[in-house]
C-alpha cells in the first residue's frame, strides 16, 4: 500500500500539471492598446480595398443592429446554447476596437482572441477567417479603422452554464480549430482558387450552409449539406442540392451578384444581404465564386439532367391548370397562380413554382416564412415584392397551401411538420413587424446596374 | 352565395370564390374607398382590414374570408362624423390626388390598434408597402402621429393641437 505522501505527491503533481496545461491551451495575453490611429493616416485604396472584402465578408449584417449604426455591434446572433451578442467593431477608443493595434486584430481573425485576450465565442467565425491572407487582414483592419467611431458597449451574452465560461472556448478551438492560411491548389486555375479561397475564408459560405454538431462546429464530414439560420433552411449547395434546375456559374454568378437567377429565383432570408453585399464587390470575384461552387456542386447526375429537361418542358407546354379541387389548390388558383402561373418570366413575375427550391426542401419553413412574410425589397435596392398573407391566411389555409405546393411542385415526399413551422414563421413575421427596420440595412446601397 | 361581413354587417355574395375582395367591394357592394392600383399586391392601394389587420384586397380571394371580419373605410368614419384617422389626414393636407389615401389610411389604422404610439421607423416601416406617387409621404407621416393624438385623446373636436414635430 503506498504512502499518503505519495499519493498526495502525485495528486498535487497531476493537479499542477493539468492546470498548466489548462492554462497554455485557454491563456492568451493581453496586446498592448494603441493610440487610436487617425483615419488620414491609411491608404485611400487600401481603405477601398478593405471596402470590398467587408462586403464579401457580409461584416455588417451581424456587426449592425437594423437600422443602427454601422458596425457598432449589439445583434444578437441565436444559437442552441443561448444568444450571443455582436461586438462594436468601429474604432471607438472605450467600446469599439480603436486601441487595437493590427497584431491585435490579426490574432482575432487567425485565432479568436480579442486585444485582452479573451476567447471570442466562434459566431465570429475565425474557423473560416483564419484561412485570410496577410494582405486581406492589412486592408480589412484599415477599413475597420477608418470607419465612424461609434460608442455603444457590448451587450452581455446571454449563454447557460458552462457556455458562459470564456476557457471553454479554448477547448472547441482545439477541438475545431484547424489554422493556418488558405493553401492553393496547385492542379487547379488561379480563378478557382481565388473563389475557393474566398468561400473557405472571408465569405465564410459553411457558416449557414454547413449543418453543425452538438457542440456548433461545422460538421467537417458535411461540408455545404445545407444548415439551419434564424428561422430560415441555408439548402444543401453541393451534390445533395435539391434545385429542379442544377446551377450552373453563370446561374450562380447572376443569383450572387443581382440578387435572382431566372432558373432558381430569389435570394431572400438571411441570404438577401449576403447577395446585396456581393453586389459591391469586384465583379471578378464574384465570378471566382460562381467558379468555385459549381465544382462543389459537382456535374449533375444524369437523372437530374433528365428531370431538369423534362421541367423545362413542363413549364414550355402552358399546361392547363389543374383542377382546384382541393382547399390548397383553390387557394393556389385564387391567390398565387396572378403571378406564380402567369408565363412571364422573373424579375417581372414570380417564379414559376416548379422551379422553386423552397418546395423541394427537407421541411416547408423557407416556404412558409414567405408565404406568410412575402418579400420585400433590401433597402434602396430595385427587387421583386411580393405581398405577405399573415393577415388574410389562417394556419389551416397556409397549411393547406403548402400541401398542396408540395404535392403539384416537387416529387418529394409529403411534409409532415407543417403545423410547428408555420406557427414559428407566424412568431417570425411578428417580430419583423415590430421591428420594421430589421428590413433596412444601415448603409445604404446602391445594385450594379444589370 | 357566400357570407361575407363587411363594416358590421352581413352580406350575402353571389360571386366565384376566387373572386379578388377588391372586385366584391367595389363592384357588389359599391364601396369605392378601397381603389384598384395594381392588382398584384405591389401598392397597397386596395388596402382593408381583416380582423383589424391590414390586406391586400385585390390579393385576397373570397374563400379565405369564411369567418372573418372585414372593415373598409367607409366602416370607420363618415364625411360628417370622421374617424380619428380621417380627421387626421384631412388636417394635415395630406391627400394630392388622393387615389393612395384610403389605403394609407387603412393601413395606419390597422398599425394604431396594434401600437397606439408608433415611433416614426415604425410607422415607416410599417407604411412602405403602400407607394404614393405625389410624394406627400411627410404629410402621411405627421397625419398618423395626429390620428395616434387624436385617438388617445378620444375627444372628436375639430380645435387639433399643432402639427407634430
Amino acid at each position: 500500500m503506498p504512502k499518503p505522501g505519495i499519493v498526495g505527491g502525485v495528486v498535487a503533481a497531476v493537479l499542477i500539471g493539468g492546470a498548466i496545461a489548462a492554462f497554455a491551451v485557454t491563456w492568451r495575453p493581453a496586446i498592448d492598446a494603441i493610440e487610436p490611429p487617425a483615419p488620414q493616416s491609411f491608404d485611400p485604396a487600401l481603405v477601398k480595398r478593405g471596402r470590398d472584402l467587408a462586403a464579401t465578408g457580409n461584416c455588417s449584417d451581424c456587426h449592425t443592429v437594423p437600422g443602427g449604426k454601422a458596425f457598432a455591434g449589439g445583434l444578437a446572433v441565436p444559437t442552441p446554447f443561448g444568444a450571443i451578442y455582436s461586438s462594436n467593431i468601429t474604432p471607438d477608443a472605450d467600446t469599439g476596437i480603436g486601441r487595437w493595434s493590427e497584431v491585435a486584430f490579426q490574432r482575432a481573425m487567425r485565432s479568436g482572441v480579442d486585444r485582452a485576450g479573451h476567447h471570442l465565442y466562434p459566431t465570429f467565425p475565425y474557423d473560416h477567417f483564419t484561412n485570410v491572407s496577410d494582405e486581406d487582414d492589412h486592408a480589412l483592419y484599415a477599413f475597420l479603422m477608418t470607419r465612424t467611431a461609434v460608442r455603444a458597449a457590448a451587450r452581455a451574452n446571454d449563454l447557460s452554464f458552462p457556455f458562459n465560461q470564456r476557457f471553454v472556448v479554448a477547448g472547441w478551438k482545439l477541438l475545431f480549430l484547424k489554422g493556418g492560411t488558405y493553401k492553393a491548389d496547385g492542379t487547379q486555375s488561379a480563378e478557382w482558387n481565388r473563389g475557393a479561397y474566398l468561400v473557405e475564408g472571408l465569405a465564410h459560405c459553411g457558416a449557414c450552409h454547413t449543418p453543425r454538431n452538438v457542440l456548433g462546429a461545422e460538421k467537417a464530414s458535411a461540408s455545404f449539406s445545407g444548415g439551419d439560420v434564424d428561422n430560415w433552411r441555408a439548402y444543401a449547395i453541393n451534390a445533395q442540392s435539391r434545385s429542379p434546375l442544377p446551377w450552373t456559374t453563370d446561374a450562380l454568378f447572376h443569383y450572387l451578384r443581382y440578387g435572382w437567377d431566372a432558373d432558381h429565383g430569389l435570394a431572400r432570408g438571411p441570404m438577401a444581404e449576403v447577395a446585396a453585399n456581393l453586389s459591391l464587390v469586384p465583379e471578378s470575384d464574384v465570378r471566382a465564386i460562381a467558379l468555385y461552387m459549381t465544382s462543389v456542386f459537382g456535374p449533375p447526375t444524369q437523372t437530374r439532367v433528365s428531370e431538369a429537361s423534362a421541367t423545362r418542358s413542363e413549364i414550355k407546354s402552358s399546361e392547363q391548370p389543374a383542377p382546384a379541387d382541393t382547399p390548397g389548390a383553390a387557394i393556389y388558383h385564387a391567390a398565387c397562380a396572378t403571378c406564380h402561373d402567369s408565363g412571364r418570366p422573373l424579375p417581372y413575375s414570380g417564379i414559376n413554382l416548379r422551379l422553386s427550391t423552397a418546395l423541394s426542401a427537407p421541411d416547408p419553413r423557407n416556404a412558409a416564412n414567405i408565404i406568410l412574410s412575402g418579400i420585400r425589397p433590401m433597402s434602396g435596392e430595385r427587387s421583386p415584392i411580393m405581398p405577405g398573407f399573415a393577415n388574410s391566411m389562417t394556419d389551416d389555409q397556409t397549411a393547406a397551401l403548402l400541401t398542396y405546393l408540395r404535392g403539384r411542385f416537387s416529387s418529394q415526399p409529403a411534409w409532415s411538420n407543417a403545423e410547428q413551422i408555420i406557427r414559428d414563421a407566424r412568431r417570425a413575421e411578428t417580430v419583423s413587424l415590430q421591428n420594421p427596420s430589421a428590413a433596412a440595412p444601415a448603409g445604404p446601397m446602391q445594385r450594379d446596374k444589370p | 352565395m357566400t357570407t361575407l361581413k363587411v363594416n358590421g354587417h352581413d352580406h350575402e355574395i353571389d360571386a366565384d370564390s376566387d373572386t379578388p375582395l377588391l372586385y366584391v367591394l367595389r363592384e357588389e357592394l359599391r364601396l369605392n374607398a378601397a381603389k384598384f392600383g395594381c392588382g398584384l399586391g405591389q401598392c397597397g392601394a386596395c388596402t382593408v382590414m381583416v380582423d383589424g389587420k391590414a390586406v391586400l384586397s385585390c390579393v385576397t380571394p373570397l374563400l379565405l374570408l369564411k369567418g372573418k371580419e372585414v372593415t373598409t373605410l367607409e366602416g370607420l368614419g363618415t364625411i360628417e362624423k370622421p374617424a380619428p384617422i380621417q380627421r387626421a389626414f384631412m388636417e394635415e393636407q395630406a391627400a394630392q390626388c388622393g387615389y393612395c389615401i384610403a389605403g394609407m389610411m387603412m393601413r395606419a389604422q390597422a398599425l394604431l390598434q396594434r401600437n397606439p404610439k408608433p415611433t416614426d421607423a415604425q410607422i415607416r416601416g410599417e407604411l412602405q408597402t403602400n407607394l404614393c406617387r405625389c410624394g406627400t409621404h411627410m404629410r402621411i407621416l405627421r397625419a398618423v402621429h395626429r390620428a395616434a393624438r387624436l385617438m388617445d385623446t378620444a375627444e372628436l373636436t375639430t380645435s387639433g393641437e399643432g402639427s407634430a414635430q
